[in-house]
């Protein structure tokens, strides 16, 4: 599609709406959010690039192939219930630890389903990604 | 017949393959380690070995060793040792050697498996596994049509015998109430009163006689003969095509003693045996002779295995070890005339013994035996044939007449090959053969020399093997401690005159070889069908019917797809809803709020806007606000991530398919399915949508057990840290659904770049059978 307009605009969306699916990620254990929704919001922003710019334009910005960034996803959630199991714990138990914790604060909750997250975040948008962008350069 | 065969030429400078060294070597340490068995089981000593596998099943790895397994196992290992070091000369240049060498040895293996199973499942598997190998060997030369053919056809029957066989062994376990063969066979009496015996017998039967090629399943074998020659005369002649042999003798002391046993086998071996040899003496090809004369050996067996009397067993399973020294030495001898010659058709060899000395005399001496002279031990088997058939109570005039005549064929077989192959002057000396004859190598005489002197040792000396090999085989079988004396002379008796009359019989077939043939071939041209003309209808017949049934489920019209799909929801849904007895009182529905009767209403406008439409981008856009639609009705009740996610979906829906559709050319013309059509789908979808909105309703209206709910929210925070119980559940409570849910939306990503991105092959693929 060439359109002088969009392209400007996708230029500025795409970085609002990545930014805005990583806040999705790191938020979505305790309000609306996490991998699945981020990753989603992820793939939607870099397709309005594509739409505007092609998909050659995407797979240069991606800089991977999209199928790697959702085996790397896939691995990462695989290695968060792995840590568990390599603690003793059963295979995906959620592991944390927290910092800066103060009597009667957690502080800053960080833990393997954090990792696990971050995995689900990178398999839809890697899955999706490559979907659509196989889809553009065969139609 | 001129065979195409890749063969090697002689003094070619290749190395033999890595794969022949493991092959060779584990075949001879199979075979010692087979005969320093024999004293200890001569002793009436089994050896056993167990490793359990799945208990809970009753399958154990559990391996028992009797003389009935020892002596098959020592012709298995032992002429595998001669037809592997055989293999590496007579196919030298193949490129594929070493995968052969493999195969055989794989085989070798599962035949070995299959006669030291103690557990019937593991006997099961073992005979499936050489069904797949003997599969992988006879379709060895891959790239003929005809050498699929023929494996196809192999595993096919075999296989089909096999499930059958699956079947039998399970039902005569549970009847014997255990999977342990040795345990199954003490129960004879009582498995052969259970109402299942017929149906296990007959079962067991099919496997049987399937795998070895006895009448109506026989046609496999000689199609088989599509292997390299070393395959043959190790598949079949010596190993593969007795596993049948050896179940029947194995399960006879549980199965057998029965009438319908005796006359199964009896009947089904004797016509075998001389349907078989009759179809020898009409080739002109020497390997299908050969071929045929080996069914015609696996029916004698067969036949005698009907009953258990002592000497009724005792001869066949003397006439197992002169079958497997005459026949693998005479393949092999064939295989030396096709690699000097470079043809086996009988009509135009001659004269071979000048240029083939040494195979001329292994020829010689294998024919003898095979023909039953002394002192060969083929002398003895057929004696032990005759007296055998003569004792059997039953039928015992029957039995004997298709001994002597299937014997008499026999003569006339090994008198064409010595004396038309070997000794007579070519027939037209002025068409010249494929290559000037030649003498194999050594190593392609060896093993076949040893074979054929083995059965003149054995038969001059038979006490070599009576004491440690047959008669452990005949307490085998029968269960019961037997003594055996074999010796060439028996007197003048009436076996000695059925020698007489069957060796004369054999040479005037012979002298007269010319109407024979003439008259068989009219024989054959007036039957109704044949087996391998049967099968091909079968064949033809299933595929044409799966074709049929494709085509109707398969009809590549997406339309077709849905409106199954739609129909199925229609009809199901009802189903399911009336047999829940779920009642829909639409009193107790709450009424919807305002706004979401406004949301419902432009949901309801879209809809209309996508059936009417006839532009594309105009439905898929209408087809888009639908989605946001749901997508704002999970939001209004409080479903905020479920909703986000909609929306997300919803979106990358609209532009997925907006790439595709909006390529494809207008609605208009584009099959519509015409006013009647068009009702019908109305009907469907307008059935679809009630149903679904039913059954919604329905589960809405059902108390819902909070129980798990009231877990998570308490569990939430303290427990997994979070404060969104969806967010929670799919890290933490439920993490495993959700790794298995990514990785399917990896897998299928995959899956659909690869359907994208594959190209129409610029060639077609051939030959697909």
């Amino acid at each position: 599609m060439n359109s002088l307009i969009l392209r400007t605009i996708s230029r500025f969306l795409v970085g609002l709406m990545l930014l805005f699916s990583i806040f999705l990620l790191l938020r979505g254990h305790n309000e609306p959010g996490g991998g699945f929704i981020g990753g989603l919001v992820a793939a939607a922003g870099i397709i309005v690039y594509g739409i505007a710019d092609g998909p050659a334009a995407v797979r240069s910005i991606l800089r991977v192939d999209p199928r790697a960034i959702a085996m790397v996803g896939l691995l990462a959630a695989i290695v968060a219930g792995l840590i568990a199991a390599l603690a003793g714990a059963p295979f995906l138990t959620g592991l944390w630890t927290f910092i800066g914790a103060t009597p009667g604060d957690k502080g800053l909750a960080i833990g393997t389903p954090l990792l696990f997250d971050i995995g689900v975040y990178l398999v839809v948008v890697g899955g999706v990604l490559g979907m659509v962008v196989a889809l553009e350069e065969e139609v | 017949m001129v065979s195409t065969m890749t063969l090697s030429e002689e003094n070619a400078p290749t190395r033999l393959p890595f794969a022949f060294f493991i092959a060779l070597a584990s075949a001879l340490a199979f075979t010692i380690g087979f005969a320093l068995q024999v004293p200890t089981v001569a002793s009436g000593e089994p050896s056993t070995l167990l490793l359990p596998w799945a208990p809970s099943l009753g399958v154990d790895l559990a391996f028992r060793l009797d003389g009935l397994g020892l002596l098959f196992a020592l012709l298995i290992s032992f002429i595998g040792v001669l037809v592997i070091l055989y293999a590496a000369a007579y196919l030298r240049r193949h490129r594929d050697l070493g995968r052969l060498q493999l195969l055989l040895l794989a085989f070798m293996l599962s035949m070995l498996g299959l006669v030291t199973a103690d557990n019937v499942i593991l006997l099961f598997v073992f005979w499936e596994l050489t069904t797949v190998t003997s599969f992988l060997l006879v379709g060895f030369d891959h790239e003929k049509p005809e050498a699929r053919r023929s494996a196809l056809q192999a595993l096919l029957i075999t296989g089909a015998g096999g499930l059958a066989l699956l079947v039998g062994l399970v039902l005569l376990a549970e009847t014997a109430g255990s999977y342990l063969l040795s345990e199954i066979l003490t129960k004879g009496t009582a498995i052969t009163a259970d109402p299942l015996y017929l149906p296990i017998l007959g079962l067991v039967l099919i496997g049987a006689f399937t795998k070895s090629a006895q009448f109506p399943f026989h046609f496999w074998l000689p199609n088989a003969m599509a292997a390299p020659t070393p395959v043959s005369a190790y598949l079949h002649s010596a190993t593969m095509v007795k596993a049948g042999i050896y179940l029947m003798a194995r399960l006879q002391p549980s199965l057998g003693g029965t009438d319908v046993w005796f006359y199964t086998l009896t009947i089904a071996g004797a016509v075998t045996a001389l349907w078989s040899s009759m179809m020898a003496l009409r080739q002109s090809d020497l390997k299908l002779m050969l071929a045929w004369t080996t069914v015609m050996a696996l029916g004698t067996l067969t036949m005698f295995l009907g009953s258990d009397m002592r000497i009724a067993v005792l001869a066949a399973m003397t006439f197992l070890i002169v079958h497997a020294f005459y026949k693998c030495a005479l393949f092999l001898v064939i295989g030396n005339v096709d690699h000097g010659t470079g043809t086996r058709d009988i009509d135009r060899l001659g004269g071979l013994a000048a240029a083939m000395p040494m195979t001329a005399i292994i020829a010689v001496l294998a024919a003898l035996s095979m023909a039953g002279f002394p002192p060969f031990l083929g002398f003895i088997g057929k004696e032990l044939k005759y007296e055998g058939a003569l004792a059997i109570a039953e039928e015992p005039y029957l039995i004997a007449a298709a001994a002597v005549a299937a014997n008499a064929m026999m003569v006339a077989v090994a008198m064409a090959i010595v004396i038309r192959v070997f000794l007579k002057r070519r027939p037209s000396e002025t068409q010249t053969l494929p290559r000037s004859p030649h003498e194999a190598s050594a190593m392609m005489w060896i093993g076949p020399l040893l074979l054929a002197a083995g059965g003149l040792a054995t038969g001059l000396s038979p006490q070599l093997i009576s004491k440690a090999l047959i008669e452990p085989a005949i307490t085998g079988v029968l269960l019961e401690e037997t003594t055996v004396k074999l010796s060439l002379w028996h007197g003048l008796n009436l076996p000695l005159l059925l020698s007489v009359v069957t060796v004369t019989i054999g040479a005037f077939l012979f002298w007269q070889a010319e109407r024979v043939r003439t008259g068989l071939d009219a024989l054959v041209a007036v039957l109704p069908t044949t087996g391998d003309r049967s099968f091909d209808a079968i064949m033809e017949t299933v595929q044409r019917v799966s074709t049929f049934v494709t085509n109707r489920l398969q009809t590549g019209a997406l339309g077709h797809y849905l409106t199954v799909i739609f129909i199925v929801i229609v009809v199901g849904g009802n189903l399911s809803l009336y047999a829940s007895g779920l009642s829909i009182d639409l009193d107790q529905v709450t009424p919807a709020p305002f706004i979401a009767w406004i949301v419902t209403g432009i949901m309801i406008l879209a809809t209309g806007v996508i059936v009417v439409s006839t532009s594309r981008l105009l439905a898929i856009c209408a087809l888009g606000l639908v989605g946001i639609g749901v997508a704002l009705i999970f939001l209004m009740f409080g479903a905020i991530d479920v909703a986000i996610t909609q929306l997300m979906v919803e979106t990358l829906f609209v532009v997925l398919i907006a790439i595709v559709l909006l390529r494809l050319p207008g609605f208009a013309g584009n099959a519509h399915p015409g006013r009647l059509g068009a009702v019908r789908d109305a009907v469907i979808a307008i059935g679809a949508g009630l149903v679904v909105a039913l059954i919604t309703i329905g589960v809405a209206l059902t108390p819902i057990d909070l129980e798990i709910t009231r877990f998570f929210e308490q569990a939430s925070y303290p427990e997994a840290y979070g404060r969104n119980i969806v967010n929670v559940i799919l890290v933490d409570f439920r993490a495993l659904d959700t790794l298995g849910e990514v990785a399917v939306v990896a897998t299928a990503a995959l899956a659909v770049i690869a359907l994208l991105k594959v190209r129409p092959p610029s060639r077609s693929v051939g030959g697909s059978r």
